[in-house]
C-alpha cells in the first residue's frame, strides 16, 4: 500500500454540484439540485460517514467521487490531483485507488460469474500479477473477508446476501485502493449480518489503511465506523463533526430532529435536551428547493431571516473547529438547550 | 440438465411428433381423394380402383394408420403420388438447397440484428434507436413476398445486375437471403434491444465501469451474455421455423428447395411427400427446443439444476 503524502487530504472535495435534468426554464422539466455546494475532505486511513435521508444527495455525491457521474461543477481532488480532468482511459487506471461498495450485493454480482471469477476480474482487467498469483491472491482475498473456501465455485444465487456483499468488499479490495466509497453496504442486510460486515470493513481498514466513504442513512451503523460525520439536506451538508462531538450534541436541528428519532440515543441526549424534535411531512422537492435555508420549511426553531438567507456551513463558536454547522441561530440554540 | 429433465423432456419431444404426424395423417384424409387429383375426373372407375389399391387407399382407416405408423417410424414416408419416387428422395435432393438459403440468411440476420439491437439499446431514445427500430418494424411486418417482388423489380429488371430466379450460382442467393435475412434481423434486433436494456440497468453494470472495465468489455463480456436468454428462446423458435419460413421466399425466387417442393406436393395432393415436410419440420422444431434448453443451461448458471443440494442459505 502506498503511503499517503503527509501534507493535505487524501480527498479534497470542493464546491461539488450535480443539477439532474435539461437546464430550460421551462416548468415542466425542472432541473434537479441532486447535489448542491458539497464541501468536505477526507484523510488517509479516516471514514467519513455521510448521512441524510433518501434523496438528499448522498449517492449521488459517492457516485461523482468515484467517476461513475459526472459533478455539473466543482473539484475533487484526489492525493491533489483534480478528477474531472481525466479522460475515459485515465478514469480506468485511476478506479485502482477509487473503488466502490454498492447497497444491492446481490444485484452488484455478474449472475454469470462465479465468486472466484468476481473476485478475480478487477485483476484481469487491469492486468495485475501473473495468471497464477491471481488466483492465489483471489484466495487471498477470500480468507481476508472470511468468505469459506468452497464458496469459490458458487454462483450469485447460490450464496446469501451476506456472503454477496463480502464478494463485493473482495472485489473491491482487489485492486488495493486507498479509498472505497462504500454506498449504503449494509442497508439491504440483515442487522445481524449488518454487524459482521460492518466489523468487516473496521477490521480491513485497521489492516490496510483504506479510507471509507461511509454513506448510508442509518445513523446508529454511521456511528459504529465513521471517525467524521457529515449530515445531508436537500443537496447540502448541513453538519460536519468528529462522530462523538457530533453525536453529543448536535448544532444542526436537522440532526437533532434524525438523533432524536433513535430511541438510545436520544435516551443520552436528553441529558443535554429535554426537547424531542419530530419532523413533520418530507423533505421539499431538490426540483424548487426552498428559499433561504432549505430546511425552514421544517425546522420548529425557524424564523423570519431563514426564510430569506441561506446560511453557511461554519464552525460555531464555543465548539472545535472541525465541528461545523449551516444555521444561522446555532450558537443560541445551544444555549437554549 | 439432470437425466430426470431429459426424460421429461425427451418423452415430451416423442409425444409432439406423433401429435403431429397423426394429425397430418387426419387433415390429409379430409381434405380430399388424391386420386381424383392424380388421374382427374374423367377417369374410369376401374383406374381409379387400381390406384386405390396401389396406395392402400381402399383399406379401412385406421390400417392405413398403422401402416403409416409402422413405415414412418421405419423411416419410410411412402412413394410420391406424381412421380412415383419415394418422398425421402424428393426432399433429400430439395434439403440442401433450403438450408444453403435458410442458413446464410438466419446467420446474416442473426448478426445484423444483434448489432443492431445493441447498438439501438445503447443509444437509447435518440435518432439511431429509432431508425434502427424503424427497421425493425418494417423488418418483420413487410410480407415476404412484397420485400421479395420489390427486390426483384428493382435489382432484376430496373437496374439488371442481380437474377431474380433459380440457384445456379452465388449471385443466385443475394436476394433471397436478403428478403428472408431482413425479417430475422428485424425480429432479432428488437427482442436484443429489449434484453440488452434491462440488462444494462442492472447494478453489475455500473459495478463494471467502477472496477475499471472497458466499454467494449462490459457490453460483449457482461451485458450480452446476461441478455442472451430472451434472445436465445427466439432464435430457437426462429430456426425451427428455418423451413416454414422459407415457403414463400422459395416460391417468389423459383429456389428449388423444400419450401417450393411443399407447395406444388400440397397443390397436386401428394400425400406422401406433404407428410414427410411436415414431419421434417416437426421435428427440427422439438430439435430446435432441445437446443435452446441445452445452451440456456450453458449461459445461465441459475437454469442448471444442482443435484446434490438445493440453494444454501
Amino acid at each position: 500500500m502506498q503511503e499517503p503524502q503527509r501534507s493535505g487530504p487524501l480527498l479534497q472535495v470542493t464546491g461539488l454540484k450535480r443539477y439532474f435534468g435539461s437546464g430550460h426554464e421551462t416548468s415542466k422539466h425542472a432541473t434537479i439540485k441532486a447535489v448542491e455546494d458539497v464541501t468536505f475532505q477526507l484523510r488517509a486511513g479516516e471514514t467519513l460517514g455521510l448521512v441524510g435521508e433518501s434523496g438528499c444527495g448522498k449517492s449521488t455525491t459517492g457516485r461523482m467521487i468515484v467517476g461513475l457521474e459526472q459533478p455539473t461543477t466543482g473539484a475533487i481532488a484526489f492525493r491533489g490531483q483534480d478528477l474531472s480532468g481525466l479522460s475515459a482511459k485515465e478514469w480506468r487506471a485511476k478506479r485502482r485507488e477509487l473503488q466502490i461498495v454498492f447497497q444491492n450485493p446481490q444485484s452488484a454480482l455478474d449472475p454469470r460469474l462465479s465468486v472466484r471469477r468476481q473476485i478475480r476480474e478487477p485483476l484481469d482487467l487491469h492486468r495485475i500479477g501473473a495468471p497464477s498469483e491471481r488466483e492465489a491472491a483471489v484466495t487471498e482475498l477470500m480468507e481476508a473477508v472470511s468468505l469459506p473456501h468452497e464458496l469459490g465455485n458458487r454462483f450469485p444465487h447460490e450464496i446469501s446476501g451476506g456472503q454477496a456483499q463480502r464478494v463485493v468488499i473482495a472485489r473491491a479490495l482487489t485492486l488495493k485502493p486507498s479509498l472505497i466509497v462504500c454506498d449504503e453496504p449494509v442497508s439491504a442486510l440483515d442487522v445481524s449480518v449488518q454487524a459482521k460486515v460492518v466489523a468487516l470493513l473496521e477490521e480491513l481498514q485497521a489492516r490496510l489503511g483504506v479510507s471509507y466513504l461511509f454513506i448510508s442513512h442509518d445513523l446508529r451503523v454511521v456511528k459504529m465506523l465513521s471517525h467524521r460525520v457529515a449530515v445531508m439536506y436537500l443537496g447540502q451538508i448541513v453538519e460536519e463533526g468528529l462522530t462523538d462531538e457530533l453525536y453529543d450534541e448536535p448544532l444542526h436541528p436537522y440532526t437533532k430532529a434524525l438523533l432524536s428519532a433513535i430511541p438510545d440515543i436520544a435516551m443520552a441526549l436528553r441529558r443535554h435536551d429535554s426537547r424531542r424534535i419530530v419532523l413533520q411531512g418530507d423533505p421539499p422537492s431538490p426540483a424548487a428547493p426552498p428559499a433561504g435555508c432549505h430546511f425552514h420549511t421544517r425546522c420548529p426553531f425557524a424564523r423570519e431571516r431563514c426564510r430569506h438567507e441561506m446560511p453557511a456551513l461554519r464552525a460555531i463558536a464555543g465548539e472545535g473547529i472541525t465541528h461545523k454547522a449551516r444555521c444561522h441561530f446555532a450558537e443560541e440554540l445551544k444555549v437554549a438547550s | 440438465m439432470n437425466k430426470g429433465m431429459l426424460t421429461t423432456k425427451l418423452v415430451r419431444g416423442l409425444l409432439t411428433i406423433w401429435l403431429i404426424v397423426s394429425f397430418t395423417f387426419i387433415a390429409l384424409n379430409l381434405s380430399g381423394d388424391p386420386i381424383e387429383a392424380l388421374v382427374g375426373d374423367q377417369a374410369s372407375p376401374a383406374v381409379i380402383a387400381h390406384y386405390r389399391e396401389k396406395f392402400g387407399l381402399d383399406r379401412p382407416l385406421w390400417e392405413q394408420y398403422l401402416s403409416y405408423l409402422g413405415n414412418i417410424v421405419q423411416g419410410d414416408f411412402g412413394l410420391s403420388l406424381s412421380d412415383q419416387k419415394p418422398a425421402v428422395d424428393l426432399i433429400a435432393a430439395a434439403l440442401p438447397y433450403t438450408l444453403r438459403l435458410g442458413l446464410t440468411a438466419f446467420i446474416f440476420g442473426l448478426i445484423l440484428g444483434i448489432v443492431l439491437g445493441i447498438v439501438a439499446a445503447l443509444n437509447r431514445n435518440s435518432w439511431i434507436d429509432r431508425f434502427v427500430m424503424s427497421f425493425a418494424v418494417l423488418g418483420f411486418s413487410l410480407p415476404n413476398f412484397f420485400l421479395g417482388i420489390l427486390l426483384i423489380l428493382l435489382f432484376a429488371l430496373r437496374w439488371r445486375v442481380l437474377p431474380s430466379a433459380g440457384a445456379d450460382t452465388a449471385w443466385h442467393l443475394v436476394l433471397p437471403v436478403i428478403t428472408l435475412g431482413t425479417h430475422f434481423a428485424g425480429i432479432f434486433a428488437r427482442f436484443t434491444r429489449s434484453a440488452m436494456l434491462e440488462v444494462l440497468n442492472k447494478q453489475y453494470m455500473v459495478a463494471s465501469r467502477a472496477k475499471g472495465a472497458p466499454r467494449l468489455r462490459r457490453i460483449l463480456w457482461h451485458a450480452l451474455p446476461n441478455a442472451a436468454i430472451p434472445i436465445v428462446t427466439v432464435v430457437g423458435l426462429k430456426l425451427g421455423d428455418l423451413v416454414a419460413g422459407s415457403i414463400i421466399v422459395e416460391t417468389v425466387f423459383a429456389w428449388p428447395g423444400i419450401g417450393r417442393l411443399l407447395v406444388g406436393a400440397v397443390t397436386s395432393r401428394d400425400f406422401a411427400v406433404v407428410q414427410a415436410i411436415l414431419i421434417m419440420v416437426a421435428v427440427t422444431m422439438v430439435l430446435a427446443n432441445f437446443a435452446v434448453d441445452f445452451i440456456y443451461t450453458l449461459i445461465d448458471p441459475r437454469m442448471r439444476a444442482v443435484p446434490q443440494e438445493g440453494r444454501r442459505p
